[in-house]
This record gives structure tokens, sequence and C-alpha cells, in this order.
């Protein structure tokens, strides 16, 4: 299997506008984490300053287009290597489909929403509108099985973004990291019959049980595998999924990167192999 | 390599598959690891832990060879000396105790009365900081997460205490080392189920500030998957490839490390 692509379909990227000395060399970590684990395609955004000039899940226009630079100029620098998602913050709803419109066409391959606003709140239906037009799937930051407000977000759950996918059918939604942090049963109950979103693996949580209960209510082909902040969490899982035994060897692929390739629509022949690995 | 932070039995909050000793001893088989110092989960809950303790020397007993019990032994409960010579003479490395659950506070008298009479028996005392994330918690489960301050008022309580610490985080272990004197250091080893790798590199920086040597190998199976680990040591930087962790089985010479 490690002559397989792998897609890490959550990353991020820091850039110097996040007030941190150290960015260049996180960011290295996780190219050099990354050429260890074999991804192939990082599917990054950057998120405003993460919290150093607005905060992380509220960044400001101003943040949100930096950041949507920064991991531009990633794409550019590193070709096939790192995919960028368009971050938006839906409370400037003008400037979210400006942002859509600046990257469509410049190698974005979907879009991702954090925690501005809850998800299933009428004004995301336009920035879904727009997605679905550029056929974009929608990264979805998720708390698993909100039960109380959190500081620093506006926390949606899996209930809360299967109406807004309800809304729009004909847009791929990914719900961000089951090991992000809640209750991932109450996820896989909330989505579980709605068809247009997919999950992701992410988040430093590596319960036992989880990966078995992903693959038990959504199927392989519903789940992509993912790191966001914490890789060898990542490598964990993807270890993991190997011993499982409740999936196939095709089933492994397609978590690993045929539902990533099919979700971000990355064109036959696109699709980041390991012989393309740097 | 051994696994100290494993344990066996239901978790009242949530479903584990398959939290059983023979399961334990495949996995361990799988995973390359030698053997595994085993807790009993639910003790952990008991308001008398001597059942609990009963049931894990019987069920380890058949898989002694690689499975050695670590027992939960209340320091306020009556007569817990006898507990402390049963374990001993099961051969227990260590000892689990929970203060956040028992409602015991940093400072305790009896916790380090409990922790003298285990170095003097040259049993560890083994912490846990917690048993799931925070924000996946059952509303009933409030006992919260243990302090800083039990770690290092239990490790200034002598200088024969011997603490291993699991579950903990980054910010949690530097709290920690860099609160305690050289000497009281060197009484604490941590495991690092729970200590985040790139692209953040908390175990890398926690290696290259307060020493490999400073760490043991735990995975908090059955709660957490035991891959994790695994994976942490295999992404650290190519100059920490190899650094060498302490060894479980010999806190007490001062000296014993073992294959990172």
């Amino acid at each position: 299997m490690s002559d397989e692509p792998l897609i890490d379909a959550h990353a991020h990227f820091l850039h110097a506008g996040c007030g941190r000395s150290d960015w260049r060399e996180v960011n290295a970590s996780r190219l050099r984490a990354g050429r260890a684990m074999g991804i192939t395609c990082h599917v990054a955004s950057v998120l405003g300053t993460f919290g150093f000039s607005s905060p992380t899940y509220f960044p400001s226009p101003r943040d949100v287009s930096a950041g949507n630079d920064a991991a531009l100029a990633l794409t550019e620098e590193h070709g096939p290597l790192v995919r960028m998602l368009v971050a938006l913050n839906p409370n400037y709803g003008s400037h979210a489909l400006e942002e859509i419109e600046r990257f469509a066409g410049r190698g974005a391959v979907g879009l991702k929403l954090l925690a501005s606003r809850r998800c299933d709140d009428p004004l995301l239906d336009p920035i879904c509108e727009r997605a679905a037009r550029h056929g974009f799937p929608i990264l979805h930051h998720i708390w698993q099985h909100r039960r109380r407000e959190w500081p620093n977000q506006e926390i949606s759950d899996g209930v809360d973004l299967a109406r807004l996918a309800q809304r729009h059918p004909g847009v791929i939604f990914i719900l961000a990291h089951i090991g992000g942090g809640g209750d991932y049963h109450h996820t896989y109950a909330a989505i579980r019959d709605v068809p247009n979103i997919v999950a992701d693996l992410s988040g430093s949580g590596v319960d036992r049980g989880m990966l078995d209960d992903a693959v038990g209510a959504l199927g392989s082909q519903r789940l992509l595998w993912a790191c966001d902040i914490t890789m060898e969490t990542g490598l964990a899982k993807l270890r993991a999924l190997e011993n499982t035994g409740l999936s196939s060897a095709d089933d492994i692929r397609d978590i690993r990167w045929r539902n990533a390739a099919r979700v971000f629509r990355l064109a036959e022949g696109q699709a980041p192999s390991a012989g393309s690995r740097p | 390599m051994i696994d100290v932070n494993a344990l066996i039995g239901p978790y009242p909050f949530r479903y584990l598959p398959h939290p059983d000793p023979e399961v334990l001893v495949r996995v361990l088989e799988r995973e390359e690891i030698e053997g595994a110092w085993v807790g009993h989960l639910p003790s952990a809950f008991y308001r008398d832990t001597n059942a609990g303790n009963a049931q894990l020397y019987t069920a380890l007993a058949p898989f002694h060879r690689v499975l050695r019990p670590v027992p939960a032994i209340r320091p306020d409960w009556p007569d817990w000396q006898r507990a402390l010579g049963i374990a001993r003479e099961a051969g227990a490395p260590a000892v689990r105790v929970y203060p956040p659950q028992w409602q015991l506070g940093p400072g305790d008298g009896r916790l380090a009365e409990l922790a003298l009479a285990c170095g003097e028996a040259r049993m560890a005392v083994l912490l846990t900081v917690r048993f799931e994330d925070l924000r996946q918690r059952h509303p009933l489960d409030v006992a919260g997460d243990l302090q800083a301050a039990s770690v290092r008022a239990l490790a200034r309580a002598g200088k024969d205490v011997r603490l291993v610490v699991c579950a903990a985080g980054r910010e949690f272990i530097e709290e920690v080392h860099w609160g305690l004197t050289p000497e009281e250091q060197q009484r604490v080893v941590w495991d690092f189920s729970w200590v985040w790798g790139p692209p953040e590199d908390h175990l890398a920086k926690l290696f290259g500030t307060i020493g490999s040597e400073r760490f043991v190998y735990g995975t908090h199976w059955p709660l957490r998957l035991t891959q994790n680990p695994r994976a942490n040591l295999d992404l650290l930087p190519p100059e920490l490839v190899g650094a060498r962790l302490a060894a479980a089985d010999r806190l007490f010479d001062g000296r014993g490390q073992d294959g990172g």
C-alpha cells in the first residue's frame, strides 16, 4: 500500500503574517513528515493569520485574503504536492464571493468554512450556490456534538451540517476532523443518511473504535484520510485502517486517496501518484 | 520496549471494543512490544478498588510472562497497606492512583505517604492525566484532569519516589519538569501517548529540551490506538531518530535506558 498515492484532505500551512517566528519551520515540518508518510498531496487552507491580527475562527476580510494569497503561493511553489482550499468568513458575504471568484481557475480545489457562523445559517446559502456553480466541495470545521457554546468559535455539529447539506444536494460537504474533538458517535448518526456529506478522519483524537464505527456507519466511500494539525495521529489511523479488518484493500485505497480525488475533482492524470512524490 | 500504559476492562462512558487481556497480548505481538504494565480500567471509578484488583490479578494470570499487573490503591481507604503488600507479592511494578477521581487534591499527605511506601517497595506510582479528550466527556464525567501541582507535590515527597505520568501533553510536562529541582526531575518519567508530533513537533521539542530519557513508551490501550506512539517516534526529525527512552523496568536503578 505504500506505493499508493496518499492525499491529506485537511492540511494547514502558516505564513509570515501569522506572528510566529517559526512559521517556516512548521511548514517545513509538515512537508518533511508528509514525505516520510508518503503524502502525495496536501489539500490545504490558510486560516487568515491564525489569530495574530484577527481570531482564527473569525478572521477579518483582510486576513482571509492574506491567508488565501499565502495558500496560492504555496501551490505555486510546490505544484501538485499542495492544493488549496479558499478560506472564507460568511459574515462578509460579498467578500466571500469575491474570494471564491479570485481563486477559481487558479488552482483552488474547494472551499473552507471555519466556525465564524453556525453552518445552517442562511448566510451560507449564497456561498454554497457559488460552490455548486464551480463544482467546489466545502470543508466545514465541525465540533462533534455541540452541547453548549465554546469560546472563540461559533461551533456547528453534524446535525447543523446535515441541514445545510440537505438544502444544497448538489454540493459535497466534508465534515471536518471526526477526531478533532467532541462525540463522533453523534456525528455518525447525524449524517449517516445525508449522502452529500463525507467525513475526514483527521484530528488529535485516536480513540479505539472511532475508525471501525466510521466505516460501519458511513462506509469506506464516504471517508477521507486526513491529518489536520497532528500528523502522528494521521499516520496512526492510516496504519490502524490496515489492522481493523473492516476494509478491503480497495476500500483503503478509497480512503487514502480515491475519495479525495473524486471530491476535489482532481482530473484523470492530475491525481497525485506516488511516482510524482518529490 | 514495554507499554507502561495499558488497561483492561470496560470504560463507563463509552463502548470499548474487546478490552481483554488476550486481545492485548495479540496487539502487543503485532506491534512488536515486549510486554505491558496493565491496569484495570473500571477500578478508577470503584469506591473500593480491592475487588477490581482481584479481577486484574485473575485476568492477567494466564499471561503473566507478558502482562504485569498495576493495581489501583486508594491511600484514603482503610488498610491500603495490605493492598500494597498484595501488589508486591503479585509482582506489580507500579501502583495506579487517580487523585481527581478520588477527590484527592495536590499536596494531600495520604498520597505522599503511599508514594513513599511504594518507593520503599521499589514500585512506581502511575498517574493518569486524563482518560478522554475534554471535549467529548460524558456529562457525568466531572472529575477533571489531574493537576500538574499534584505531580510536583509527589515528586517532592521523597528521594525514593518514582512517578510514571501518563496521558500528559507538552504544557503539562513542561510545567512539572521545570518546576522541580534537577534531582526531583529524575523521579518522574512520562509517556507520550498524548504528546503532539509534527508539524508542531511537541515531542521533538521535549526530547530536545528535557531529554528523551525522561520518557517511556505508553499506548493508552484500549482507549487509544496502539499505533499512535510508534507513529510519533517514526515521524521524529532525522536528528532524533533512535533517541533513547527510559527503561520502565529500571526506574529504581537510575541508569536504565531502552531502545527508541
